[in-house]
């Protein structure tokens, strides 16, 4: 039997991660309020089902746009033969205004530096293709993204090296971290083409501020290499601080004549801020005209439906409407929000704090046996399995501080929401009640044994990660001994 | 800066196939506002017959309104489905159309089938399942331009040519087969599979079950792939009619080969038998586990779109619909084929003959003032800015024969091919009339070079 390709017989389209796993779970026992009301509740899946019900009228009041007519006049024809790259006018400038309205018209986009693909996915690989060879590296700051992994690595070649974010200053980008994963890079022998970040922050919710977009800026500039800013979540910014797009800052310093401005490129989709996944619509913005060139080449392996493009192109045409829209999604947002953070904070749990997305990056450090990614697993299997409740590990997400999750809430209603809350509580009481003796001696050694297991962590995280693991602990080594008789001395107190 | 992949060519379309499209939309025909523009005879698209796709749309105007058969709205769910095993729905219909298409002689399952954004993804998705790069695909010429992008660009592999020819109406014989594969193996590159497109683009041909199984004897026998493109099955408009690759491959004496349907994959589309190449509808079909789960991952980069999938599950579940579809759309084919057929032949241009397709592989090697290449292109240049029709070099199908041109007639209605067709008598007339001139100039030149020979010959002998 003739030889598959690598591609197709390896695991790097990442889909054995735990991400993954917990939606088969999910699948095989879903929660429905009728008909399975102990199924398991999904709260793994990033998507925004909270204003379906305002674009329905919308659709019924605008018949034209679904049943492919033009002032009453089928144009069916002419979409069923539209297949030009290049996309529908229409649909690229509606879309520019969009991204102009959601960054508070702050920046304004050229329809002529958008190529549209199916879906941000899409978009993604396509820049990968287009800015990063075989072999090359992009550096992204962790937690990221499952889906990444696929996305940026499979069909790419391309290597992804991870800057290390911490809940020591809200998993904020700093410059030593950069600089290390710039290193981490060079020692695999790595060419680094460029950052990738997703502003807001997906698992985090959190948008950057622009203290990071600047030093970003700078680092980029710096080694003339590119920053793509995946800003898929931009219009689910439910609270202050506002959402601040990198072309806002490189326009407010005066770098938009500059080189450093055709090396920023923006992803965008229409899957999270409307909840249109299913319609694949994503894009690429550059203002680097080969960038633009070739992936408008590219796109011909995932155009976007001319049906679809006909029916969003009136949909954001009305601004009155979007304006609506907006204004109502974000409030919906960020009340679910808060029934989620209250809801667990009775728990116990505390969230870090957010002001976008559609999940909340939940600390669970405190229910773990131990402070490993072991550990992690282990809680995680019982969320799933016992307590019945899809959410996803920070180790899926590549965080190097175990204990952390990903729980999504805009794809549920409210009493699901609170079935949820409900059943977390129970499990947190239940776990309370068995280890409240030891609580004291717990919180006791985890104050002091946390650098010293975080570098554990960090070292089986690296061994997870094929980096080489003996460069990585040589660099932690000083800062472990001192710090192991610390905990030699807990554990004869235990 | 950017990747080898963003600032090459290898996306191919520098090709005469692309550059003649950009000339013609600069100057694109049109009856009424400009017709004298250049008429679009490079594009191989179907609009026959759309009137009765329209008609199937107004009747069913709940379908485009996303409403169920209860005429509840489905919209919400299928605004959120992007489950990239596609709509249980969708596939089924798909199987049991592509059935239909082969005269339903083999069963498909919906299972082993994936969904991509048109054939353009499904090819790409295919070869990044089968080979790495550096690894090559034996392909037979003349094939379909964009193929040097979809199939090599991103993926890194190789094509290498199976040279076909004239001598025998561009059949693949075993020798052609054999030749390319030892080419490949001299210039170091691991032969991963065959890819054939049946019916063929650009001759409109199709393939016997003798050819198919030879194939398949010869992927076999090399322990390697066989990708067959049948984009173009639904256009099948005279006999003999289409064979699919997994008929050929259901004969007894392949099938005790038992792993043969793991290595033979079909690659279909709607784009060509419905018209409909704005819906981005492709698809992989194929009874290799391994692949199928790899390329189901891999369509993530460029799924359907729920809405269109929506829209099309419910057109093909009218079976009255497209039983009347496939016979009516496949006598318009035929009949504006044969008028392209004849047209041509009054101004002494031939045909290969042909059966499928939205084209005619046209023999205008008369016309060639040399046998090459060079003379090719001045040919092609001529016939869109002079006479202004763009149609395709036999060059940018990697033919290896110069003269050869593909004319698309499906994409405009019969006054346009008129025109189309009035204009090229009027170009040969006047070459040959030219010609005629320049032949009697020449002629004249030759007949007084050879009296003044003659006359001085004459007068040296009766001067000695």
């Amino acid at each position: 039997m003739g030889l598959l390709s690598r591609k197709a017989t390896c695991n790097t389209h990442g889909q054995d991660s735990s991400y993954f796993l917990g939606w088969q779970e999910y699948e095989k026992n879903p929660y429905n309020e009728v008909n399975n009301p102990n199924g398991i509740i999904q709260m793994g899946l990033a998507e925004n089902q909270l204003c379906l019900d305002l674009l329905e009228p919308w659709l019924m009041k605008n018949p034209d746009a679904l049943g492919l007519k033009r002032d009453g006049i089928s144009i069916f024809k002419e979409l069923a033969l539209f297949q030009d790259y290049n996309g529908f006018p229409a649909f690229k400038r509606a879309l520019v205004d969009f991204m102009g309205e959601i960054r508070g018209n702050k920046v304004s986009f050229d329809p002529n530096h958008v190529v549209l693909t199916a879906g941000a996915t899409s978009a993604n690989e396509t820049l990968m293709f287009c800015l990063a060879d075989q072999g090359d590296a992009f550096l992204l700051p962790t937690p990221y993204y499952p889906g990444f992994d696929r996305d940026l690595r499979w069909r790419t070649g391309v290597e992804i090296v991870p800057i290390h974010c911490t809940s020591s200053n809200g998993f904020k980008v700093t410059l030593p971290a950069i600089e290390q994963a710039y290193r981490q890079a060079q020692k695999r022998k790595l060419r680094v083409k460029g950052v990738l970040i997703t502003n807001p922050s997906n698992p985090l919710g959190t948008t950057m501020a622009r203290d990071e977009l600047d030093l970003l800026i700078n680092f980029i500039e710096d080694r003339q290499i590119h920053l793509i800013s995946d800003e898929i979540y931009s219009g689910t910014v439910f609270t202050s601080p506002s959402f601040v797009s990198v072309m806002e800052v490189l326009k407010d310093r005066n770098l938009d004549q500059t080189q450093v401005w055709e090396r920023v490129h923006i992803v965008y989709s229409l899957s999270k801020d409307l909840g249109l996944p299913g319609f694949r619509v994503g894009a690429i913005y550059s203002n680097d005209p080969v960038v633009v060139s070739a992936a408008t080449k590219m796109s011909s392996f995932g155009l976007v439906s001319s049906q679809t493009q006909y029916l969003l192109s009136a949909m954001l045409l009305d601004k009155k409407f979007t304006k609506e829209y907006m204004a109502e999604n974000h409030k919906r947002l960020q009340k679910q929000q808060k029934d989620l953070v209250s809801g667990l904070e009775k728990a116990g749990i505390r969230c870090l704090d957010s002001n976008a997305g559609l999940f909340c990056w939940v600390d669970m450090r405190h229910l773990l046996k131990s402070n490993t990614f072991e550990a992690e697993m282990e809680l995680w299997q019982k969320i799933v399995y016992h307590v019945k409740i899809n959410i996803s590990p920070g180790s899926s997400c590549h965080c190097i501080e175990p204990g952390w999750f990903r729980v999504c809430f805009a794809n549920m209603s409210e009493s699901t929401l609170k079935l949820a809350i409900q059943r977390l509580k129970s499990f947190v009481s239940s776990i309370g009640m068995k280890s409240q003796s030891h609580q004291e001696l717990k919180s006791l050694r985890r104050k002091a044994r946390n650098n010293w297991v975080f570098r554990l962590s960090l070292q089986s995280f690296y061994d997870r990660e094929q980096d080489t693991t003996t460069k990585v602990s040589f660099s932690y080594r000083p800062h472990f001994m001192s710090l192991s008789n610390i905990a030699a001395t807990l554990d004869a107190a235990a | 800066m950017l990747s080898s992949k963003a600032s090459s060519n290898c996306h191919g379309q520098d090709s005469l196939y692309f550059l003649g499209w950009q000339v013609y939309e600069k100057n694109p025909f049109h009856e009424v506002e400009n017709p004298t523009g250049i008429i679009q005879m490079g594009l191989a698209e179907n609009q026959l017959s759309f009137d009765l796709v329209e008609s199937w749309l107004r009747k069913n105007p709940d379908v485009m309104g996303l409403k169920n058969k209860d005429g509840e709205s489905v919209f919400r769910d299928l605004a959120l489905f992007q489950d990239y095993h596609g709509m249980p729905a969708f596939k089924n219909e798909l199987v049991e159309y592509m059935a239909k298409i082969g005269g339903n002689k083999v069963k498909f399952d919906p299972n082993n089938l994936v969904l991509a954004a048109g054939a353009t993804s499904a090819n790409e998705t295919l070869i990044f399942c089968l080979a790495d790069p550096g690894d090559a695909i034996l392909l037979p010429t003349p094939s379909y331009a964009g193929f040097d992008r979809d199939l090599k660009w991103r993926t890194g592999v190789e094509i290498v040519p199976i040279h076909c020819s004239s001598s025998n109406g561009f059949r693949i014989s075993m020798f052609a087969l054999e030749e390319a594969y030892e080419r490949a193996q001299k210039l170091d590159f691991k032969v991963k599979g065959v890819l054939i497109t049946n019916p063929s683009n650009p001759l409109g041909t199709t393939m016997t079950t003798d050819e198919l199984q030879s194939l398949i004897t010869f992927a076999i026998d090399k322990d390697i792939h066989l990708i067959s493109d049948e984009v173009f099955s639904g256009t099948v408009f005279d006999s003999p009619s289409f064979i699919s690759i997994m008929e050929a491959a259901m004969d007894s004496n392949l099938k005790r080969n038992t792993d043969v349907l793991s290595r033979i994959h079909i690659v279909y589309s709607l784009s060509k038998d419905l018209g409909l190449p704005g819906f981005r509808v492709g698809m992989i079909y194929s009874n290799n586990q391994t692949v199928m789960s790899a390329a189901t991952k891999m369509s993530s980069f460029g799924l359907v779109s729920s809405q269109t999938q929506y829209l099309l599950s419910y057109m093909l579940a009218n079976k009255k619909f497209t039983s009347n579809y496939m016979k009516r759309n496949q006598k318009r084919l035929k009949k504006r084929k044969e008028m392209l057929v004849s047209g041509l032949k009054k101004s002494g241009i031939n045909c290969l003959k042909s059966n499928a397709g939205l084209f005619c592989w046209v023999d205008m090697r008369h016309l060639l003032c040399s046998n090459t290449f060079e003379a090719e292109t001045d040919l092609w240049k001529k016939i869109l800015c002079e006479v202004g029709l763009n149609i395709s070099p036999g060059s940018s199908f990697h033919c290896s024969q110069p003269g050869w041109f593909r004319v698309c007639f499906a994409n405009m209605n019969q006054s346009t091919l008129q025109v189309a067709l009035r204009r090229i008598k009027d170009f040969v007339e006047r070459s040959s009339f030219n010609y005629q001139q320049i032949m009697a100039s020449l002629s004249r030149k030759l007949i007084s070079n050879w009296v003044r020979k003659l006359s001085s010959a004459d007068r040296e002998e009766q001067e000695r």
